[in-house]
């Protein structure tokens, strides 16, 4: 056939070119169902093997010897803590690189160089990270295998994560927002405080709860730097019966966290061990699961009053 | 057709009158603008009268809201942009584009309302107090009745007095822009920047924007851009024809449009051109 001319050839055409629209739709439909499914197969199957073993006292109980009394307790403990020092330094400096980057630098070789850099940062390999650390927040700035080294290493890792969401967030604004604030007369300082900050927020809590899902299962950095396979005690706690009532001596404890029992336990040869990591596994995806439901709750909720 | 028109802008045009001898408030001298290499603006020079309205007018792309944003030094917010020549701004005399000349003060002197309304994402009350928030005003006293002032003169009060902590968000498009004015009148402008503020309106709010010009122009000097040839034959009291970046004819309002001197102008306010 040469090109359609009456309404038949039409006709017929349209027919032929809408094979390839279903025959896409398939193609598209299988390839999403592969990715669906190899995760549904991998969860399901760590659900059926862990959940049985889940029980209060596998959150209480330090890990032991006997896979039947071994729990979670320093493991989580430990995460949560390594992911307070992670946000504490990643979101200040993460943001204000952002601001920075965005609203004051001023666009020329050097903040190209600098943006590509980030974006690349993003996808250096995290062992990299882990050694660049065991060097130097545990050698050269003496902080040792501590909860805070653990942290510092995770802000750095996620670091460039939040500064690509600070950026991006800062970018939806419309021009015409911070048009008419820098018309008022406002600095550069009173337009990010009043308004670049405000209406960022929530693009930039998205990207950190993002970054710390991605390094709550962080592993091999964890490894690097030291963290402990094997503990039986928690860090000193934060609070204390005495003033100033605040300590500031867990971050120097030795610690281990989730993904690390997990491998832990996985490298065990007893069956009951395996249980136990699934166990792990499947309390792990949660968290991760949870911190993605609270970046989408909280997108929601900041975004309802902006409009744009 | 054309006749007609210009028979209707006769009529309205004749009932308004300029006054014989205007205060200068602002005066561009030679003034050329760069956007890198390119130059937007050539050798433009023009004065704006004290509470008058002047209108810019001219084809798409002929630099007047380019003119415009000159004279609170907007293009200063980014890179590559270069002024040469001067505006002077009365009575104190000053080259506002002068590099000793911190855009911050410019724009404090000169407000804007821009062609899309763009309310901060805040309450009625905080847009209209951000200027103020910005001069370091804190007494609620002072601003509370700077608010009302303001959105009683850009005719928002009646509609916003029981919302004003509201989301700005829940105004309509024409209120919004009403709200935008209340913004920049809330400062006391010298001079009040309008860059095509109806053209994202319908008609009925472009009426009431266009009212409310009218009655600002005795409180402030206006400078208005426009891609509607009626709009500026409605409101102002002088207008400016540029194109690519020239000033073709600057004059009185009706001067302008019942006899202009230069066969350009009238090609393009008759319709023959643009």
């Amino acid at each position: 056939m040469a090109y359609a001319r009456t309404l038949e050839d039409i006709r017929a055409l349209i027919v032929k070119h809408k094979r390839w629209d279903l025959i896409f739709a398939l193609i598209g439909v299988l390839a999403l169902m592969i990715g669906i499914l190899t995760f549904v197969a991998l969860f399901v199957d760590m659900a059926i093997k862990g959940v049985p073993r889940l029980s209060l006292d596998f959150f209480s109980n330090f890990p032991s010897r006997r896979p039947g009394e071994a729990g979670i307790l320093s493991a989580w403990v430990g995460s949560m803590l390594v992911m307070l020092v992670t946000a504490v330094v990643a979101v200040p400096l993460g943001v204000a690189s952002g601001i920075y980057l965005e609203e004051y630098a001023r666009k020329n070789i050097v903040t190209d160089i600098i943006e590509i850099n980030i974006t690349n940062l993003a996808g250096v390999p995290s062992i990299v990270y882990g050694l660049l650390a065991l060097g130097l927040f545990v050698y050269q700035f003496g902080l040792g295998q501590s909860i805070l080294s653990a942290g510092l290493t995770l802000a750095l890792l996620i670091l460039p994560v939040v500064i690509v969401a600070t950026r991006e967030a800062i970018r939806s604004i419309p021009i015409g927002i911070r048009e008419g604030a820098y018309a008022l007369g406002a600095t550069k300082w009173q337009v990010s405080r009043d308004h670049i900050i405000p209406y960022s927020t929530a693009g930039i809590l998205t990207g950190v709860i993002i970054g710390m899902s991605r390094a709550i299962g962080e592993t091999a950095p964890i490894i690097t730097i030291g963290a402990l396979t094997f503990i039986a005690f928690l860090p000193p706690s934060p609070v204390t019966a005495e003033p100033p009532y605040l300590s500031f001596e867990w971050l120097t404890s030795p610690f281990t966290v989730m993904p690390i029992q997990m491998f832990n336990w996985t490298s065990r040869p007893e069956a009951a061990f395996q249980v136990n990591a699934a166990a792990a596994g499947f309390v792990l995806v949660l968290m991760t699961l949870a911190m993605n439901g609270l970046a989408i709750y909280i997108r929601y909720r900041l975004r309802k009053n902006i409009k744009w | 057709m054309v006749a007609a028109l210009r028979e209707q802008h006769m009529m309205q045009l004749k009932e308004r009158e300029v006054a014989t001898d205007p205060v200068v408030k602002a005066d561009a001298r030679k003034l050329n603008f760069f956007y890198g290499e390119f130059q937007a603006l050539k050798d433009l020079s023009m004065p704006v009268h004290e509470k008058k309205v002047t209108a810019l007018i001219g084809p798409s792309g002929c630099g007047k809201s380019t003119f415009l944003r000159c004279f609170n030094r907007m293009h200063d917010l980014y890179p590559g942009n270069r002024y040469q020549g001067e505006i002077v701004l009365h009575p104190d005399n000053v080259n506002i584009l002068a590099p000793n000349i911190d855009p911050i003060e410019v724009r404090m002197r000169i407000s804007m309302v821009f062609q899309k309304p763009n309310p901060f994402p805040k309450s009625i009350y905080e847009n209209v107090a951000y200027g103020l928030r910005v001069r370091g005003e804190t007494t609620t006293r002072v601003l509370n009745e700077k608010v009302e002032e303001a959105l009683r003169n850009a005719a928002l009060w009646d509609e916003a007095k029981d919302r004003l902590h509201k989301p700005a968000f829940n105004l309509s498009g024409g209120q919004q822009q009403r709200l935008c004015i209340a913004r920049a009148l809330a400062t006391n402008p010298e001079i009040l920047l309008f860059d095509e503020p109806t053209s994202a309106l319908d008609p009925i709010a472009t009426g009431a924007i266009e009212e409310l010009i009218n009655d600002l122009k005795y409180k402030v000097t206006i400078l208005i851009v426009t891609h509607n040839m009626q709009q500026a034959a409605r409101v102002s009291d002088y207008t400016a024809y540029m194109y690519l970046g020239e000033l073709i004819e600057f004059g009185v309002t009706n001067e302008i449009f019942i006899k202009p001197k230069r066969k350009q102008t009238e090609d393009y306010i008759t319709g023959r051109f643009g």
